[in-house]
């Protein structure tokens, strides 16, 4: 999803702090735009242009080069996600054992899209490419928890836990 | 000393499958039992059979128990670590004989044809211990070209061997090293490809995950050969334990003087750092990693310039991917000749398969080139599982095609796979039965490519979109024969025209699934109907009224309420409300609901 988070910015002079703190130090590396994003995701969770703008002036770029690497990578998140991250694997392996009907039930079970968050901010759902346990398909992730050789029947049992 | 040695795999499919806690209930467990100065627990990288995951190997006697639970670990411990009796029922059935007796596992049919060269320490040592790597001859490659060898012989040598590259287009590595060393520079680069972006393919994760030491030295030998300095690795941001173990490799590397200045007291310096990518699966062509290496939107530009010439921030730079790296060690040990005598005519050495789909022993396999496709399904991959029948085998990710099962005695090698109309790629090999629809498997890729393409080109842009929805209207049972004419200019058109590899290479799961399975196209647009049962604007779902026994469940579960009929009486569905979800068909007891 490439578009702007209705969610007011909320960020913190704690999380301000840690991110120039790294941009400072780090502003005179080659190539230190993505790894800049990089570390400010990890910092707010995801990449809103309030945090576009410090990096951009921290580094001497202009904004639009900062958004156009923000947008170009899968893994920058331009809204924020849920507490807990549902990544369905669509991956060749696991798509050819079923994971697509795997993303269509989650769609249905939390009521929203692909790349969404429902409404109370509990869970978001995107697919994900590959994350190398073919051996396991299909697989899905819930932040760092996997869930392998799904059918679809357990679905409500793993919501449940979170 | 230790007596024994327990190699818990640690490898993502098996740590996925729990294998943590399982080394941490083995190490709790040995020292209840007071055999921690006598018992050793080891996390390794990936064995290759993932389909049994967790799985966890005792030494000396190579025992081999899959699918390992928490619970079983006290039973492990007490039979077999205590008492010496291996407890046969937890071991892997293959390897347990009819009079109970313990195999080797270089018996087993997964095992037994295959040959393992980039993944040998895999499975074999810590890789968060730089002295197991070295142990198993680890830096000596190194060590050996920088005392005993010229540059010009490190690339004679690799030229000899016939390696070729891995990541999936197959260029003689050598030559590569070759045009980089010819060029002058104040400063040259050597890279590594580790952002494996083909869906259904881990081998490079497996090998940084196993045996990360390999490719530092590897990159330090390619370093020496051409006159570099630095080397950058690009790997996957999802590949958090890679990256960790590669991270902790290059330290330890570096406190050794494996890495930094004057190595071996050679005059020869040399480093590397880790860059990591963020999901970008344009990123695997070569100038777009670079791209992206400098901070950038990952675009790949033309070539010439070739990276050998301009590279990385302008200087000349040579990039290979893992595996190609995971060789060049043994290359230099064992010399040319040993690795050209593996393989066909100019594919030479080994190939490692990410087995994965339809088949019972998913995995990672490693196996000669020239092995044909019959051998790694049906004796290594332990052929379909539920009884199903081959239908195709999907190599090359995106960029490549689906063999038929016509096909499946071709020996697999570079050149072979090009002229059947698929290609090598990274290695992933994807099997399908009866179940897959070829249209709609084609679709899928599409989708893929419609999504990772960069939009700098406009025939991939748009082109790729274009295709996506000429297909979508034939998985919608919307398709007529001039579109099917219109999909073959338009894939034609874009192969020719596009930029860079991505782009060029898209059209080819459309193309080959035209070529191999041409009547599931027809039977989509002229009979609207999906002989997979996959498509489901073209489903039907049918009540065959001799097995019905009028139990009424399915019109209880039917979502649509388009399941009609009176109780011990047959029903019948209502095509026009039906949505096609499939509940009905999952709940009857009896068999008699049909789709197609």
């Amino acid at each position: 999803m490439r578009r702007f988070s209705s969610v007011p910015f909320n960020g913190t002079k704690a999380q301000e702090a840690e991110l120039q703190a790294w941009l400072q130090q780090h502003k005179d590396m080659p190539g230190a735009a993505m790894p800049a994003l990089q570390k400010a995701q990890e910092i707010y969770g995801y990449l809103p242009i309030e945090v576009q703008r410090m990096v951009a002036e921290a580094l001497g770029k202009p904004l639009a080069e900062i958004y156009g690497i923000s947008t170009f990578y899968s893994q920058f998140s331009l809204c924020p996600k849920g507490q807990y991250k549902i990544s369905v694997c669509l991956g060749t392996a696991c798509y050819v054992k079923g994971s697509g009907k795997i993303y269509e039930l989650l769609q249905e079970k939390l009521n929203i899209g692909g790349g969404e968050c429902t409404p109370d901010g509990k869970f978001s759902l995107d697919a994900c490419r590959c994350i190398g346990a073919c051996g396991l398909a299909p697989v899905m992730t819930i932040n760092d928890d996997v869930y392998g050789r799904l059918t679809g029947d357990e679905l409500d049992e793993i919501l449940a836990k979170y | 000393m230790f007596r024994s040695h327990v190699m818990v795999c640690g490898g993502t499919g098996c740590t996925s499958s729990g294998s943590d806690r399982i080394a941490e209930a083995f190490e709790k467990e040995i020292a209840a039992c007071g055999l921690e100065n006598e018992v050793k627990v080891v996390r390794t990288g990936c064995f290759g059979l993932c389909a049994l995951g967790p799985i966890v190997v005792i030494y000396p006697e190579a025992s081999f128990y899959s699918m390992v639970k928490a619970e079983d670990v006290a039973e492990i411990v007490s039979e077999h670590l205590l008492k010496g009796r291996p407890v046969t029922r937890l071991l892997y059935d293959e390897t347990v004989a009819a009079d109970n007796t313990v195999k080797s596992l270089d018996e087993t049919a997964f095992y037994k044809k295959q040959k393992r060269i980039a993944l040998r320490n895999c499975g074999v040592i810590n890789p968060e211990n730089i002295d197991e790597y070295i142990a198993f001859d680890g830096y000596q490659a190194l060590g050996k070209v920088l005392t005993e060898m010229t540059p010009e012989q490190v690339i004679q040598t690799i030229l000899d061997s016939g390696l070729r590259g891995r990541g999936g287009a197959g260029f003689p590595t050598g030559l590569k090293w070759k045009f980089a060393a010819g060029n002058k520079a104040d400063q040259k680069y050597v890279c590594c490809n580790a952002d494996e972006g083909d869906p259904g393919a881990f081998m490079d994760r497996s090998i940084l995950e196993g045996d990360p030491h390999v490719v530092i030295e590897a990159m330090a030998i390619a370093a020496y050969a051409i006159g570099a300095s630095q080397g950058y690795v690009y790997v996957r941001a999802e590949y958090p334990i890679a990256v960790h173990r590669l991270q902790v490799a290059i330290s330890q590397a570096r406190e050794y003087g494996l890495l930094g200045k004057d190595i071996f007291g050679t005059g020869f310096d040399f480093d590397l750092d880790v860059k990591l990518g963020a999901g970008a699966f344009v990123c695997g062509e070569e100038t777009a990693l670079m791209t992206s290496i400098e901070g950038k939107r990952g675009e790949p530009r033309p070539r010439p310039p070739f990276p050998a010439v301009k590279g990385l921030f302008g200087k000349p730079t040579i990039l290979n991917n893992v595996e190609t790296y995971a060789n060049v060690p043994q290359i230099i040990l064992n010399g040319a000749d040993w690795f050209a005598s593996m393989g066909t005519e100019k594919s030479k050495g080994t190939k490692v398969f990410a087995l994965g789909g339809k088949i019972k022993n998913t995995g990672l396999v490693e196996i000669p080139m020239g092995t044909t496709l019959r051998t790694i399904v049906e004796e290594i991959g332990g052929g379909i599982p539920n009884g199903k029948k081959f239908k195709a085998a999907q190599t090359g990710g995106p960029s490549g095609g689906c063999i038929p099962a016509s096909l499946i005695d071709t020996p697999i090698d570079y050149d072979n796979l090009i002229a059947i109309g698929s290609m090598m790629g990274s290695g992933g090999l994807i099997v399908m039965d009866e179940d897959t629809c070829m249209v709609d498997i084609a679709k899928f890729f599409l989708e893929f490519t419609v999504d990772e393409s960069c939009g700098k080109c406009t025939p991939c842009r748009v082109g790729t979109k274009r295709l996506l929805e000429l297909l979508t209207k034939i998985t919608d049972g919307k398709g007529t024969m001039e579109d099917l004419a219109r999909i073959e200019e338009l894939a034609d058109f874009i192969k020719s025209n596009s930029l860079c590899g991505l782009g060029q290479t898209a059209p080819n799961p459309v193309l080959s699934t035209l070529r191999y399975f041409r009547d599931e196209y027809l039977e989509h647009i002229q009979n609207k109907r999906c002989p997979a049962g996959v498509c489901k604007s073209l489903l039907q779902y049918r009540i065959d009224p001799q097995k019905c026994r009028g139990c009424t469940l399915c019109s209880r579960v039917c979502p649509a309420g388009a399941i009609s009929g009176s109780v011990k009486n047959p029903h019948v569905i209502d095509t026009s409300k039906c949505v096609k979800c499939g509940a009905c068909m999952e709940k009857c007891k009896f068999g008699a609901i049909s789709k197609g």
